[in-house]
Order: C-alpha cells, then sequence, then structure tokens
C-alpha cells in the first residue's frame, strides 16, 4: 500500500481537541466531521488540503480524549495517512480500527517540512521526500494490518471477511 | 536475543518466534469477555460486522457486575442483552445473580483465565490476571465485539519496565500498599502503555490474591499489563480451577527492558493514595486527621478472602464508629460461601457493617453506598478521581482492608496499629 502527497507539518502533541473540536462531538456523519478537520489547529485546513494530502507531526500526536471521531474525521477529510514522531496509543488503537493509515518515524517527523512532497510505502516502511531527496525508515506494516487499512477499518475488514466466508 | 515475559507469551500467540516492542501483531486470545457496560456495545459491533457466531463459545464470558443485581430498568434491559445474546449464541459463562461476581475476581477463581493465556476484557482492570503470568489487557468494545467473532486481537508489543521488590514487608503491609507506593513513585502515566513485570522477594512471599492486587492497579500507573511470572503458588493457585491447559512463561535472563526499577520495601508502612488521584499516595502516618464517613472494603482490587480476612483481624470484637458506614462487599460467590463459613461475616454484622451480595456498585459510584457532597470515604478499590464514588465535591482515599477497617473503627484514616498492635 503505498501513499503520495504534500505534507502538512504540525508540532507536538497535538491533541483530540485540536484535531476535532469537542463542540462537534454530537456529530455522527464522517462527512460532516471531516469538515472540522485539524479545526482547532489551523481553522483554513480543511479549505487548503487536497485528496491525498499527508499529516506530518511530532510527538504524541492524538493525546487527549479517546474519541474515534479524530481519526474519522481525518480519513474522511481526504487525508491519506499521518507520519508522525510518536502517537497516544488510543488514537494509534483508533485510526487503524478506522482505517487511517499511520506510521511512527521520528526522523521523517523531522527531516519532512510544510509542503514537501512524501511518498510512504506501509509495506517497506520507506518514506521518501521528493522535495528534498531525503528518505527515512519507518517499521513495515504488516500485512494484516494492510489489508484491514485497506478494508476501510475492522468492522468493514471483518465484514469482507465474513462474505468471503459464505 | 532475549525476550520480556509479556514478549514471550504475545510471541507464542502470533506463531512467531521473537516479536519486539513496536511491532504490529495479531495474537490468538484465550478467553474474551465484556461486563454490562461493555458487552452490550461490542454485541452490536459483533453483529454490525456481520456475526453469526462466535469463535468459540467456551472462550468468552458476559459478567454483569457493575449495576447487579439490576438497580434500575437501564441495567436491567442491558443485562437483559447479555442474556439473550448469551442463549443465542449458546455461552456457558454468563453469570447471572447468585453466580456472578466482580469478573476479574470470577474468571480467575473459576479457572477460566489462566496463565500462558492472552485475554481481552472490555473493562480497564482486565490487567488484573497478569498476576497469573498471563497477558491481559483492556479493550475497547469495537474490538471486544471483532474478537467474540474472530478470536483474534491486533497489538503493538509494548515495552516492558521490570520492577523488583527487596525485602520483607512488615505487618499490616500488603500487596496493596506494594501496588500504591508504586503508583506514587513512578506515578499515573509511570507505565503509559509499557508492560510491567513485578518479582523480587516481595512478590514471591506474596499469596495469589495479594498479587492479583498488584497486576489490578498496573493500569492505575498507565500500564496496558502488569505481570508476574508463575511459581509454586501459582501453581497451586490454578491446579485444580484450570478449566482447560496452560503454560508458564518465564522472561529470558537477557531480556531487553526499557527500565528496570530495583527498591527495598523493608520499612515501607501502609499507604494511602488521597483525592483525587491514586498516584497522590503518601505513608498513613503523614496524613494527620482525616475524619472519614464511609468505608468501602471489597472491589476487584480487594474484595478476595484474604482480604476479608484481614479486615476482620481488625474489626473483631470491635464496632464500626458510630459516625461512619462501613460496607463490606466479598468479590465473589464463593468468597461470600467461604467468608461465612469461617465467621467473617459474622465478626462484620456484629462490627456493625453491612455485608452486600457481589457487586462493583459503590466502587464505580453506581449504586450500593454513594457519597454525598462533602463525605469523605476510605476505600480499598482503585480509583479516586473526582465525584467517583458520588458528589463531585465527595472524596475517597484509597488504601488497604487493614488500613480501611481501622478507619472504619475510629472513624478517621488511621493506621491498624491504633486499634490492634
Ligand atoms: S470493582 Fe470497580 S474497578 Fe473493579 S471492575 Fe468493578 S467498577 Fe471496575
Amino acid at each position: 500500500m503505498k501513499l503520495r502527497g504534500r505534507a502538512w507539518k504540525f508540532g507536538d502533541d497535538i491533541d483530540t481537541d485540536a484535531i476535532l473540536p469537542a463542540k462537534y462531538l454530537n456529530l455522527a456523519d464522517p462527512g460532516e466531521l471531516a469538515r472540522h478537520c485539524m479545526e482547532g489547529a489551523d481553522p483554513e485546513f480543511v479549505a487548503k488540503i487536497q485528496p491525498g494530502d499527508l499529516i506530518v507531526a511530532g510527538d504524541n500526536f492524538g493525546c487527549g480524549s479517546s474519541r474515534e471521531h479524530a481519526p474519522i474525521a481525518i480519513k474522511h477529510a481526504g487525508l491519506a495517512g499521518v507520519i508522525a514522531a510518536s502517537f497516544a496509543r488510543i488514537f494509534y488503537r483508533n485510526a487503524f480500527n478506522m482505517g487511517l493509515p499511520i506510521v511512527e518515524c521520528p526522523e521523517a517527523a523531522e527531516g519532512i517540512g510544510q509542503g514537501d512532497e512524501v511518498e510512504l510505502d506501509l509495506e517497506t516502511g520507506l518514506i521518501i521526500n521528493h522535495s528534498k531527496g531525503a528518505t527515512y525508515r519507518a517499521r513495515p506494516t504488516p500485512e494484516f494490518m494492510q489489508r484491514l487499512l485497506q478494508a476501510g477499518g475492522l468492522i468493514p475488514y471483518l465484514q469482507q471477511k465474513m462474505r468471503e466466508e459464505n | 536475543m532475549g525476550m520480556t515475559l509479556s514478549e514471550k507469551i504475545l510471541a507464542a500467540h502470533c506463531g512467531k518466534d521473537q516479536v519486539s516492542p513496536g511491532e504490529l501483531i495479531e495474537a490468538r486470545v484465550d478467553f474474551v469477555f465484556g461486563n454490562d457496560i461493555t458487552a452490550p456495545l461490542a454485541i452490536q459491533a459483533f453483529r454490525r460486522a456481520g456475526g453469526r457466531k462466535v469463535f468459540d463459545p467456551q472462550r468468552i464470558g458476559l459478567i454483569p457486575d457493575h449495576f447487579v443485581p439490576n438497580k434500575d430498568v437501564t441495567s436491567a434491559t442491558r443485562v437483559q442483552e447479555m442474556r439473550s445474546f448469551a442463549q443465542e449464541m449458546e455461552l456457558p459463562y454468563f453469570f447471572e445473580v447468585g453466580r456472578m461476581g466482580i469478573e476479574h475476581a470470577l474468571l480467575p477463581e473459576q479457572g477460566l483465565v489462566l496463565p500462558g493465556d492472552v485475554v481481552i476484557g472490555g473493562d480497564s482492570h482486565t490487567c488484573t490476571y497478569g498476576a497469573l503470568g498471563a497477558f491481559a489487557t483492556g479493550v475497547g468494545s469495537t474490538d471486544l465485539g471483532a474478537a467474540f467473532l474472530t478470536g483474534q486481537v491486533w497489538f503493538r508489543v509494548p515495552e516492558s519496565i521490570k520492577i523488583v521488590y527487596r525485602g520483607r514487608l512488615g505487618p499490616w503491609v500488603v500487596g496493596k500498599d506494594v501496588v500504591l507506593y508504586t503508583i506514587g513513585r513512578i506515578g499515573v502515566d509511570g507505565a503509559r502503555y509499557k508492560a510491567l513485570e513485578f518479582c523480587g522477594e516481595v512478590i514471591e512471599s506474596l499469596p495469589m490474591d495479594q498479587r492479583f492486587t498488584i497486576s489490578n492497579m498496573a493500569i492505575e500507573a498507565g500500564a496496558k499489563v502488569g505481570l508476574i511470572a508463575p511459581d509454586q503458588i501459582t501453581k497451586q493457585y490454578v491446579k485444580e480451577r484450570a478449566k482447560r491447559s496452560y503454560r508458564f512463561y518465564e522472561p529470558d535472563p537477557d531480556a531487553a527492558y526499557e527500565k528496570v526499577l530495583e527498591w527495598d520495601l523493608s520499612d515501607l508502612e501502609p499507604q494511602v493514595a488521597c483525592p483525587p488521584s491514586p498516584g497522590k499516595v503518601k505513608p498513613v502516618g503523614q496524613l494527620g486527621e482525616v475524619t472519614i464517613d464511609q468505608v468501602v472494603i471489597g472491589s476487584c482490587t480487594n474484595g478476595r478472602l484474604d482480604d476479608l480476612r484481614l479486615a476482620a483481624r481488625i474489626l473483631e470484637g470491635r464496632k464500626v464508629h458510630p459516625r461512619v458506614r462501613c460496607i463490606v462487599i466479598p468479590a465473589t460467590p464463593k468468597v461470600y460461601a467461604q467468608a461465612l463459613e469461617e465467621g467473617l461475616l459474622r465478626i462484620f454484622t456484629e462490627a456493625e457493617a453491612a455485608v452486600s451480595t457481589p457487586t462493583c456498585g459503590p466502587c464505580l459510584g453506581g449504586y450500593m453506598g454513594i457519597l454525598a457532597a462533602g463525605e469523605r470515604a476510605v476505600s480499598t478499590t482503585n480509583r479516586n478521581f473526582v465525584g467517583r464514588m458520588g458528589h463531585p465535591e465527595s472524596e475517597v482515599y484509597l488504601a488497604s482492608p487493614a488500613v480501611a477497617a481501622a478507619s472504619a473503627v475510629l472513624g478517621r484514616i488511621a493506621h491498624p496499629d491504633e486499634v490492634l498492635s
């Protein structure tokens, strides 16, 4: 599974309120949630991004509440994934279960600049920064996790499995 | 390279020779369960995923314990959902009132969670079974529902921290004091998403009941699991209970830990966690005069037989202070029956404490002992956040059954020595 797009840079400790302010938690529709993606950190964010773009952030991305709304908002805003130096663990679990690709890589988080053209290969863990001609290595995402991501998250993945079995 | 206890168990459950921290794995689970708060949501997730059959009815537990015996219509409805799911899926381990106990006391007692297992539960204190040498951790309802269906769960292999406890515990100092002290030292974030491994002479000398108390509160230090390598004491405990086969794993001598902490606990005093955090821990002697309104002795932390025996040693022949309500909750029907047989329940009732049927009840401010504004409790439970047991202006101090019982007698937070030396 390969992702390629422009990088949108954020700092350390981007919490779930920055990703999706709590006042929108009563929204259930992914499309509506997506309209407020990263609004707490950059109110203009959704207007600026293009499908396939990536978020690149520092340490502890997604800290704060356990809301699954946060990865849903990022995914449905059209972002391809998140590269961060590290993730808050509940966010980490929620992101995979909601089908949002995320990768930990401190070197990439440091080296990639705003607007850089970035390519990420989940299978090998290789991250290429086409703007700077640099490469970074993340841990490869195992095959079963790529399948889960491709299906769109844990529940759709199981639905698919169920269908295959029947 | 060698593996820690967690890594050993996880590797064995994902068919690999070696796993290392940070790695994503898909593990086979040996037992999966939920309670009256989490199971109904997990059942919904199971259905959304298209589930029609569970992976193995023998490996699923449904334990309504938080608001049970049903405290209101909502609780009754949740339990009804669990009951009909259990009937539909033919699950033998749905526990009805009378057979039901607090999940984390009940499952080990029934031999349903065992050494070497990977266990997931819809409850943060699932880490309790670490005391048996099982990799056991709490998950959300979606993961739980998915595991009902597949018998599998994905994990990121956690880093491990080893804590070695040296020395010998003094009188009235028990597992609860060890774990409170630990949380006080490393903080409520000290082991965030890491695996804790507890060892050393202190652990080796502790009976299973007290080991459960220690692993139970690993989550209060943020840990994903809190493991103890099985030994003779573990073997004794599981051999006549186990409902299936099990395996003892131990860490390799050259295992890589993120950190190793070593403390001598010979001079440890009984500990108390002050509101509103399990990390605000002080020796009981440093608290000064703290008057109290209620004492709760019970929960998945301290509602086992050892705990009741300890409290009874202090309450025997004494009365609960006139200003204080003392509620004793044996964690399971077996604990209740044994306490009855040993005369402990009589000691409690003669001391004018109230004895309840097994339930989580007051531990989470559910029912059976809610605090009013300005009231203060000493409780043997595991959390003392703002409003945990009732009104946001009420306060909870966490302590061992010995400190709780002594406090019940004196009407203020007290060292057991003040009652009985
Ligand atoms: S006794 Fe308290 S901490 Fe334990 S499972 Fe029940 S509510 Fe949770």
